[in-house]
């Protein structure tokens, strides 16, 4: 084990900003990162072995003991239970003879819940061995494990054929289906690598930067910020190096958007990012891409390569003296807030993924302290065709306040779900039908972080003035049970993918967990629900938007379902001292055959 | 001496000054007014993770410990919801640990006590969680109670060894976090750094062994005087 993990070591020059590529590269190596390991690459980064640990133990794909030859990990998002998820962990405990957190005791098969893994269009879905397997059924879990016990390698365990475009090439040899039913001027397949690049060599950075301006275009990855004036920001700070981060870290459950840009437009995005890297002076491009999409790797290093082959990216792009750009790919290991830009920055220099204090903004002190870009996808995407057509041509899609299109991820109860590029300024109605969503209870628009909306406000505009979004829609339809169902998976969610920073967002989370499950129970009262609608605001005071959006599912479906609370509290009471005596020896009383003692009968 | 750029800013209606680059936080105390604050202590980077010195800049909430003042900035503090914001964080602490004070070698010296004394905390309005949490004392010199712990991250700022290597680390993520001790550089701790390690913790998480009740309860900091007395007096009706 001492020679590989030194050959992972040496692979990144023991460099400790490189801690997650050392991490991810030993666990591939070994299977788990082992105590020796830690101290090893401890000594050899010249940190200590807490400092590794503090990396190691943040990420939920990092394993610090054995965990299984085939680990497998069953994406536990209100998708994939809509479609069937118990009864597929029931099979795979079964077959596997384990519980979910266990390993089976021939150390064969790890089994593990894990958040959201970008396949809402394709549930229920798992990882095994970062091999994707979609629409699983009790049956074809049983096939899959039987197939394993019998030996067989987990690439060879995918059904054949059933990925469509990239999918089924040769580096990523996938079931998973792109799902691409509406397309618009970003997903359009007719797109020429190197026509943007060729046309901004002709213009100024500041042209270019004029020019995203000009189009109006925010920010795709969910805050919406204007992508001109971040380029502008940045462009103006001091620095020699900057940096282009590009966020394909896509955790918001119920998006994956990015998943089908980075598999059939990868082009199209390395463009992008080298656009950027013109238009702020910057050579240098990370994609941060989050471990789920491991099974894309290859193809992305492979597209890279021939990138560069093409003089796309690399020295002198366009021939053009001074133009330089390079990227390359950086893998999560397991966090949803390593999407918030400063975590992504933080996990991507080799750290816990724990947001930054603001300020200062990345376009000032970003990666390595350097002024950095970071911007989503399909930002980056736009922006190339943003260059090719002009801004004025952008501004004709879309409303006045939001211009151009936007590529949603639809999934639940509907017809067709998967990727539609509208523009700006359709309504939910629009989507309802589009998708062939026929009894919508409700619609969570922008994740669990947006809104849960009911059919009173389905003609509500998708735009940043009225519902803005990142993109994800979940459809819930009328035979779900709105609290259990989604809004505590939600809440959940969130108190997993918390970093544990901030006060309330490790602490108040938990309460309100707390309290909804007891009005689930049936034990709450009035008081409860006035409670949560008075500590919610404390959230907002969280450092970042994931603890202040955290207790949105609760907070929003009071006020948008009250009537499912008030159906499910006490009505003999209006409040409760949180402890009952009488309750709490009963059964006591009953085995020694004595009255507990009440005020009435103490005298007795 | 160069002097520095003094800038101007109102701090709950009150016109201050502040050196360009300072904190809001230090700002205020400079001009005589006490914003609460708890993970922070002077000469170690400000992290803003308790979140209690919350103030509204502009009406939109910063931590003051972080956030430089910008000529003309308005800030809030003094402020009923903010008040009772920094209120709920420190009943939030004392439910999400297990705080008992009076068996406490800290108590009289601890910061979330007397904060919990001058925002006069009587019953948290949250449950008590009563988490399982271990004490290691397998260290010669350092007691590590994590009953008492509340994650603000002092130790770990603030406590390198002579490399700049972290002897004290966060392990895990969200309600799970815990401070953990390097197994091999905790070993040679001296007792200068053990010490150290007790005095920036702002509670008593970390204890130093073989020594105790220095002071006796009674005449410690803040059982003569209220936290933020050093910066500001307490109003009578406070
Ligand atoms: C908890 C959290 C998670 C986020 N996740 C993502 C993400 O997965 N992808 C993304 O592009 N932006 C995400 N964001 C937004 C980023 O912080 C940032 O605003 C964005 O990447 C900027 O790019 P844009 O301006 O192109 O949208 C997230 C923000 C928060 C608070
Ligand atoms: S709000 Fe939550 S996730 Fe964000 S920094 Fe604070 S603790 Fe971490």
């Amino acid at each position: 084990m001492k020679a590989s993990v030194q050959k992972v070591l040496d692979r990144y020059k023991s460099d400790p900003t490189r801690l997650m590529d050392i991490l991810i590269d030993t666990q591939s190596e070994v299977g788990y990162v082992p105590d020796a390991a830690v101290a090893q690459i401890a000594r050899s980064l010249g940190i200590s072995r807490v400092d590794v640990e503090q990396t190691l133990s943040f990420y939920h794909f990092f394993n610090r003991k054995p965990a299984g030859e085939f680990q497998v990990y069953l994406n536990n998002s209100v998708v994939a239970e809509m479609y069937g998820r118990r009864k597929v962990t029931e099979a795979f405990e079964e077959a596997a003879g384990c519980r979910f957190g266990q390993v089976s005791d021939d150390g064969l098969i790890g089994l593990y819940d894990t958040s959201c893994i970008g396949m809402n269009d394709q549930e229920p879905a798992a990882l095994i061995n970062n091999v994707v397997f979609t629409r699983l059924t009790p049956f074809r879990v049983r096939e899959i494990i039987r197939d394993i016990k019998a030996g067989k390698k987990v690439e060879d365990l995918v059904v054949e054929g059933a990925g469509d475009g990239e999918n089924a090439g040769k580096l990523v040899r996938s079931m998973v289906q792109n799902n691409i039913r509406k397309i618009g001027p970003v997903l359009d397949p007719e797109y020429i690598p190197g026509e943007a690049l060729k046309k901004i060599t002709r213009l100024t950075p500041e042209q270019v930067i004029q020019e995203i301006k000009l189009s109006n275009i925010r920010g795709r990855g969910g805050a919406g910020f204007p992508t001109g004036l971040k380029w502008e920001f940045c462009r103006k700070a001091q620095g020699i190096q900057k940096y282009i981060l590009c966020n394909a870290d896509e955790g918001e459950p119920g998006t994956f958007k990015d998943r089908v840009i980075l598999t059939e437009l990868p082009r199209l995005l390395f463009e992008g990012m080298a656009v950027a890297g013109y238009a702020v002076g910057a050579t240098e491009g990370i994609l941060y891409v989050r471990y789920e999409y491991r099974y894309l790797q290859r193809h992305l290093e492979n597209v890279l390569a021939e990138t560069r082959k093409k003089k796309l990216l690399g020295k002198k792009i366009m021939g053009k003296e001074g133009f330089d750009f390079d990227i390359r790919i950086q893998f999560g290991a397991g966090a949803y807030i390593c999407g918030e830009e400063s975590a992504l920055i933080e996990s991507a220099e080799g750290k816990r993924g724990e947001p930054r204090d603001r300020p200062p903004f990345p376009v000032e002190s970003g990666y390595l302290g350097c002024p950095t870009v970071v911007n989503n996808v399909e930002t980056l995407c736009s922006a190339v065709k943003i260059i090719l057509n002009g801004g004025e041509w952008y501004k004709s899609f879309g409303t006045k306040d939001s211009t151009g299109t936007k590529v949603l991820s639809v999934s639940g109860d509907c017809k067709y779900p998967g990727i539609y590029e509208v523009e700006w300024g359709f309504s939910v109605n629009d989507i309802l039908d589009m998708t062939g969503a026929d009894e919508p209870q409700a619609v969570q628009v922008g994740g669990p972080s947006g809104t849960l909306i009911g059919p009173d406000e389905f003609d509500r505009i998708l735009c940043y003035s009225d519902l803005a979004t990142g993109g994800s829609l979940i459809i819930i339809g009328k035979q779900r049970d709105l609290l259990k169902d989604v809004v505590m998976n939600f809440t959940d969610f969130f108190v997993e993918e918390s970093c544990g920073s901030c006060v309330p967002c490790r602490s108040m989370t938990v309460l309100f967990r707390q309290k909804l499950q007891k009005i689930l129970d049936g034990h709450g009262v009035k008081q409860d629900i006035e409670d949560m609608i008075a500590w919610g605001p404390t959230m907002k005071i969280n450092r970042c938007g994931l603890g202040q959006t955290a207790v949105n599912p609760i907070l929003s479906s009071i006020k948008n379902f009250r009537h499912l609370y008030e159906d499910r509290i006490r009505k003999d009471r209006s409040f409760d001292g949180g402890f009952d005596l009488q309750a709490a020896v009963a059964e006591s009383c009953w085995a020694v055959h004595r009255k507990p003692l009440t005020e009435e009968n103490d005298h007795e | 001496m160069t002097m520095n750029k003094i800038i101007h800013f109102k701090l709950d209606g009150v016109d201050c000054q502040a050196e360009k680059g300072q904190y809001i936080l230090d700002a205020a105390a400079a001009n005589g007014i006490w914003i609460p604050s708890l993970c922070n202590m002077k000469g170690i980077k400000p992290h803003g993770s308790c979140r209690i010195c919350t103030v509204k800049v502009n009406g939109r909430p910063m931590t003051a410990c972080t956030t430089p003042v910008v000529e003309g900035m308005v800030v809030e503090s003094n402020t009923e919801e903010l008040n009772d914001q920094r209120k709920q964080i420190l009943e939030m602490l004392f439910v999400e640990g297990n705080h008992f004070c009076p068996a406490c070698e800290r108590s009289g010296n601890c910061e979330l006590q007397a904060l919990v004394y001058r925002f006069r905390v009587a019953v948290p309005r949250f449950a008590f969680q009563f988490p399982v949490r271990n004490l290691d004392a397998s260290n010669p010199r350092l007691i590590k109670d994590h009953n008492r712990c509340i994650l603000c991250k002092r130790c770990i700022r603030g406590i390198k060894d002579k490399e700049g290597r972290n002897l004290f680390a966060f392990r895990r993520r969200g309600h799970k976090v815990e401070i953990s001790l390097d197994p091999e550089l905790a070993g040679s701790l001296t007792d200068e750094q053990a010490q150290k390690a007790m005095d920036i913790c702002p509670v008593g998480a970390l204890i130093r062994k073989e020594k105790g009740f220095d002071v006796p309860i009674g005449k410690r900091t803040y059982d003569k005087k209220p936290i933020g007395s050093e910066v500001e007096q307490p109003t009578v009706n406070e």
